[in-house]
């Protein structure tokens, strides 16, 4: 059975329906891509299976467990994190501290109002750690609001490896990058395959063909292909279209 | 710490050389406490209130109710008036912990002005305009001694304790899990909401917890003033807690609302002196100091401390230089 499935999921706002019919499924170890062009209900998509907004209709089953219009704190808590495309971090903290305060041990004691968490040790090895998977081991004690456009990305991963996923949801990694920094991220996220399992919304196609084992293609708030990088090269849909000369 | 604390204890053996009076010190400390309570919201949580009197208030009656009516001693009197504050205090943040920023702000004026509103009507209860009089200082037992606390000073040492166990109180507050959950809250909702934190519980804790502190603070004020009326639940009032919040720099700093306090109530009397709308001039430096010094009198000092440490590291290798030319 997959690790997360989303069957039959329908969104509007107001009049306008933005998913219709939507099921996706992501087997537990790959590494899922999205994509579609801009304006075709990527971001919507990513909004309701973790939880932003609730779907009309359908449902979101994680890890055998049916997790359809819960919190996303209650969903974080499960298991399931995400990254956003517009960055969200904590910007008068440092790198460090980002990370510190999405581990998943600081939740549980989120009300201790006597003891210090600056010296914490444990927890502060942890919050390093982490940095370190995501190639800011140098930059920890940097103000995240300083910190450089590629970097802030990083920190945006991190955070959500942070709260030690099974699940990772990355929206736009890319979005924003210089070609240096696509690679750099690129390289990041081949070290985390395997390690997690991981959905990428994206409408670099390069990136999301070279980095994915399955991908989605969403148009028109539909699903309207699917495949592995190299099926979906001979999609007729996909050829036709302006995606496929860039894959 | 030991600097606010050692400055407050030495204030009996020189306030009254510079021309000031005991129980100056001992008002500015009540707000010192009340300010510090409403910075854990503004400061840490990022939660703008402006109804913060009337949890104040409310201290300052339940411990004159507790009195005038049951009898109650100074500790029970005191307990008493912190749990009237935080219970009103959850009762409202249960009202108003999923909104944020200016609906935040207008819901506490809302719940303020109702507390006022009723203090002022009341009769039966809060005795309407006059309030409260006669609030004594009972004694302090601590079973084998009674210290009585009827003189300023020694009312003003009690005072002194009560805000140093507070203020150590906030300190480890502000720096545990929680209160770094707090401040992350204030800088990203969102966020903190998607790595699994409880934002609605802690903006509830949060206010419960400012406005118990509040209720403290207005039990000491019940018993400085001895008396208690619904003028310290004004919107006035708690405008004032604001801008000694911000005027100090509370978003900066943990010793703003402590600086701001200070700086107010030492304005309000000694500008008070000279004339009668010291509080216009009060407003306008109000005004330019948000206007050119948002971060308040701690943010301009941490401003200079970091001018001078990057002075110094630049002076450094530019005199290196010029000893080479030479």
């Amino acid at each position: 059975m997959a690790l997360f499935e989303a069957s039959q999921l329908h969104k509007r706002f107001g009049d306008q329906v933005v998913l219709e019919s939507v099921s996706l499924s992501f087997e537990e170890g790959q590494l899922a891509g999205i994509m579609g062009p801009n304006g075709a209900g990527k971001t919507t998509c990513f909004n309701v299976l973790t939880g932003r907004f609730k779907p009309d209709r359908g449902s979101v089953r994680f890890a055998g467990e049916d997790i359809t219009g819960l919190s996303p704190r209650r969903i974080a808590r499960k298991g399931l994190s995400r990254s956003f495309q517009i960055m969200n971090l904590f910007d008068d903290e440092t790198a460090v501290d980002n990370v510190l305060l999405a581990l998943p041990q600081l939740r549980g004691q989120g009300f201790t109002m006597w003891r210090d968490l600056g010296r914490d040790a444990a927890a502060r090895d942890a919050a390093h750690e982490v940095l370190g998977r995501v190639g800011l081991a140098r930059k920890a004690d940097v103000v995240a609001g300083s910190l450089s456009y590629g970097e802030r990305r990083a920190l945006e991963i991190g955070v959500a490896l942070a709260a030690k996923p099974r699940l990772l949801f990355l929206d736009e990694p890319t979005a924003g990058l210089g070609a240096e920094g696509t690679a750099r991220l690129a390289e990041l996220i081949a070290q985390l395959k395997r390690q997690l399992t991981i959905v990428i919304i994206e409408h670099d196609m390069r990136f999301l063909f070279s980095l994915a084992d399955r991908i989605s293609v969403i148009h028109w708030g539909q699903v309207i292909a699917e495949g592995t990088p190299g099926e979906l090269r001979e999609n007729p849909w996909v050829q036709r279209s302006n995606l496929g000369t860039l894959a | 710490m030991v600097f606010t604390v050692a400055l407050l204890a030495s204030t009996p053996l020189w306030l009254s050389h510079v021309g000031l009076y005991q129980y100056l010190a001992l008002e500015i400390m009540i707000w010192m406490l009340f300010a510090l309570g409403h910075n854990l919201l503004l400061g840490y949580g990022g939660l703008p209130s402006f109804g913060h009197g009337a949890y104040f208030g409310i201290g300052a009656y339940a411990f004159g109710l507790m009195q005038l009516r049951a009898g109650a001693g100074l500790l029970l009197g005191m307990l008493c008036a912190v749990l009237a504050a935080a219970l009103f205090g959850a009762l409202v943040a249960a009202f108003i912990s999923h909104r944020r920023g200016i609906y935040y702000a207008l819901l506490t004026i809302a719940f303020g002005q109702v507390a006022w509103f009723v203090a002022g009507k009341w009769h039966a209860v809060t005795g309407g305009e006059d309030g409260l009089l006669n609030i004594k200082r009972p004694d302090l037992s601590l079973g084998v001694v009674e210290i009585g606390l009827h003189s300023n000073e020694a009312f003003f040492y009690f005072a002194l304790v009560v805000f140093a166990l507070a203020l150590v109180g906030l300190w480890r507050l502000v720096h545990s899990p929680f209160g770094r959950v707090l401040r992350a809250i204030k800088q990203n909702e969102m966020r903190a909401e998607f790595v699994g934190h409880n934002v609605w519980l802690y903006k509830w804790v949060a206010f419960t917890m400012s406005a118990a502190i509040a209720g403290l603070a207005g039990s000491l004020f019940a018993m400085a003033q001895q008396s208690a009326y619904p003028n310290v639940m004004s919107l006035h009032n708690s405008g004032f807690v604001v801008m000694m919040v911000l005027i100090g720099g509370g978003l900066v700093s943990f010793w703003g609302p402590v600086i701001g306090a200070l700086v107010f109530i030492l304005a309000r009397d000694l500008l008070g002196a000279y004339t009668e709308t010291w509080l216009l001039w009060y407003g306008l430096v109000f005004i330019a100091v948000v206007l050119f010094q948002p971060d308040g009198v701690a943010g301009a000092w941490q401003a200079w401390q970091a001018w001078r440490r990057r002075h110094d590291t630049r002076d450094a290798p530019s005199t290196a230089a010029l000893t080479k030319e030479a």
